[in-house]
């Protein structure tokens, strides 16, 4: 995209071509994190009042419904907004602020549609789940700097909660990786392509079930009901966010959903194909991978609808499951992941291993391609072996230029375009 | 003109260090622990400005996502008061600053005394003040973690292109050490939980509590 922006400035102006493009990756993913808020707090209150037998927002914009996060939107920011006499007013106040950052970081390196994506990282599996344990940090900040017993218990509660959920969670996302061979979403995306037979979801019969887990352990990380013990509103007052109010409580609200919403995009990547549809219908009328822009671009548009569908149902599903479930103690809570989650999820990532190992095949159902092909893949190039030197060598003037080219965002090529099914 | 990765290495490593030395002045645990997130969060900037993805993402996870969170929460179930400081005595500022200076004169001489690390670049220095140019032909994604898998498994990967097998394929791994320090640490962590489980039998009253 930079490179695209750079024929409309003129050559000493090349930098600015490089923010303009960065800013516009940023305003698009915010658009998302933003966006998607807005629409999933609506879909929470008519789904929380269809499933309690009753019609949820109305009035607001129609008869949906539809503005009234907006109505909630403007009448938060015209609060007055509170902080306690006793409260370390600098952490107070950047608290939400970390929440939003951890949960935003986490959509740079997650891809929308093949090769859409903010940040093609070589290790984007990896990133997210890192990126994503740290909005725990703000949480545990604002119970801390609220300086109120309920809001010091939810913090303690939810660092507990999260630092011991992300063992699963990470040895779940482990099995997907250690199918595709790569912690690049991207080339993962790519290798489920065709029917839904080739999601990883379908793989083998451990995947399926370390799917489940997965949602488990996420639904757990990103702090939502059932496991929603910071907050819990029936022993903490608010936990946590007891202490805020107006457009910094929103905010923290906005980091939840955002990254309620990070996490089922990696499950639909990682397990459900990404931007592949259950039936390759762009294929058969050779929109993708043509060579044509404009196909391509139709292409890729039908490739988002496919992501965005698949991320909504996760996030439907939370929100199902937390109209649905009670509320757990913090001991079943802490029984569910050491004593369920993990060791569920190392007996699957140990049959996943065997089942690679006995069907290199590997597709349960779909056409097979061979397991390994991306993995060594990257060996037989001429130009890996090339730049393999590089550790030792002084001033890698070259791998600099790479870095500043990802951090500014410019799209690369599939680097896996040869051993791609 | 801008060179966006001068830039962004500036800003960084004056995050980094700024926001250490804050931590070092301040007296209140908690801020402490928050300016030690930016720090770090700011190293882990500089290695994926460095195109070390996974160290990047390495530092985040366990040190910013997790020894960060376990101090707080450390902090947080020990506070005796609401807002914990730390009053620095002068000859703790004396110790810390023979310690850390003497750390400080070994890496400085350290990087001085490579040489590699000061010869020319094989890239002229004219077009690295081109920005334009070198951020436009580096866009290909590197390929870094499976590099440090097999470099962990004992490969030489910076010995690929080597005939000879016996050096390419590396003398020994680190995948053993790994594994025998990963095994202690399940043992170190095992046993701090026999150690810190309640003992039934004794049945201590709130008297004999420290």
């Amino acid at each position: 995209m930079a490179e695209y922006l750079q024929n409309f400035f003129p050559p000493a102006w090349k930098w600015l071509a490089y923010l303009v493009a960065a800013l516009i990756h940023c305003m698009l993913l915010n658009v998302v994190v933003a966006g998607g808020a807005l629409i999933f707090i609506w879909l929470e209150r008519k789904i929380a009042g269809r499933i309690q037998d009753r019609l949820g927002p109305t009035r607001v914009g129609g008869r949906f419904g539809w503005l009234q996060t907006l109505a909630d939107g403007v009448k938060l920011i015209a609060k007055e907004d509170l902080m306690p006499a006793g409260a370390d007013p600098l952490l107070f106040r950047l608290a939400p602020y970390v929440s939003f950052c951890a949960s935003f970081c986490a959509y740079f390196a997650l891809p929308f549609s093949d090769n859409w994506v903010g940040l093609r990282l070589n290790v984007a599996v990896f990133f997210i789940i890192a990126v994503l344990g740290l909005e725990v940090f703000g949480v545990i900040l604002a119970g801390y700097a609220s300086a109120s017993k309920w809001s010091l218990f939810g913090a303690m509660r939810e660092a507990a909660q999260v630092v011991s959920y992300e063992v699963p969670l990470g040895m779940c996302a482990v099995v997907p990786v250690l199918i595709a061979g790569t912690m690049d979403l991207v080339t993962i995306g790519e290798m489920q392509q065709g029917w839904f037979t080739n999601w990883f979801v379908l793989h083998d019969p451990f995947t399926f079930v370390i799917f489940w887990v997965y949602f488990t352990c996420a639904t757990a990380s990103v702090n939502r009901a059932p496991f929603d013990l910071a907050e819990a509103e029936s022993e903490l007052v608010a936990g946590f966010h007891t202490e805020y109010s107006g457009l910094r409580w929103s905010i923290f609200f906005m980091a939840e959903y955002g990254s309620m919403f990070a996490v089922s995009g990696l499950a639909a990547v990682l397990f459900f194909g990404g931007w592949n549809g259950p039936v390759p219908i762009t294929h058969w009328l050779g929109l993708a991978g043509s060579a044509h822009p404009i196909l391509a671009y139709v292409a890729n548009l039908i490739g988002l609808m496919n992501f965005l569908l698949k991320a909504c149902f996760g996030v439907i599903f939370m929100m199902w499951v937390r109209w649905t479930l009670p509320r757990l103690r913090i001991d079943q809570v802490m029984t569910t992941c050491l004593k369920y989650c993990t060791p569920i999820a190392a007996a699957m990532f140990l049959g996943a291993t065997l089942w690679a190992y006995a069907f290199p095949g590997g597709w349960l159902l779909g056409p097979s391609v061979p397991l390994g092909a991306v993995r060594e893949g990257w060996l037989n190039q001429p130009e890996a072996a090339e730049e393999s030197g590089t550790p030792h060598e002084p001033a890698p003037a070259p791998s600099v230029a790479q870095a500043a080219g990802r951090a500014k965002g410019t799209q690369s090529p599939a680097t896996f375009e040869e051993e791609r099914p | 003109m801008i060179h966006w990765h001068s830039f962004f290495f500036l800003l960084f490593a004056l995050v980094a260090c700024g926001f250490a030395l804050a931590v070092v002045f301040t007296s209140n645990v908690v801020r402490m622990a928050f300016y030690l997130v930016l720090s770090l969060g700011a190293t882990a900037g500089l290695f994926f400005l460095a195109g070390a993805d996974f160290v990047g993402a390495m530092q985040l996870m366990i040190y910013v996502g997790g020894t960060l969170v376990l101090l707080v929460f450390g902090v947080m179930l020990t506070a005796q008061s609401p807002f914990i400081s730390m009053r620095t005595k002068a000859g703790e500022w004396i110790a810390s600053l023979i310690a850390g200076g003497l750390l400080l004169w070994v890496l400085l001489v350290a990087a001085f005394k490579v040489g590699e690390w000061r010869a020319v670049s094989p890239v002229p220095l004219a077009d690295q003040s081109a920005p334009a140019e070198g951020i436009a032909t580096g866009a290909e994604t590197p390929v870094t973690a499976s590099r440090l898998g097999l470099g962990l498994l004992g490969a030489r990967v910076d010995r690929l292109e080597e005939g000879d097998p016996q050096i390419a394929g590396g003398l020994s791994g680190y995948l053993l050490p790994f594994e025998i320090v990963s095994v202690h640490l399940l043992v170190v962590l095992v046993g701090a939980a026999y150690l810190a489980r309640p003992k039934k039998r004794i049945s201590a009253g709130p008297g004999d509590l420290p």
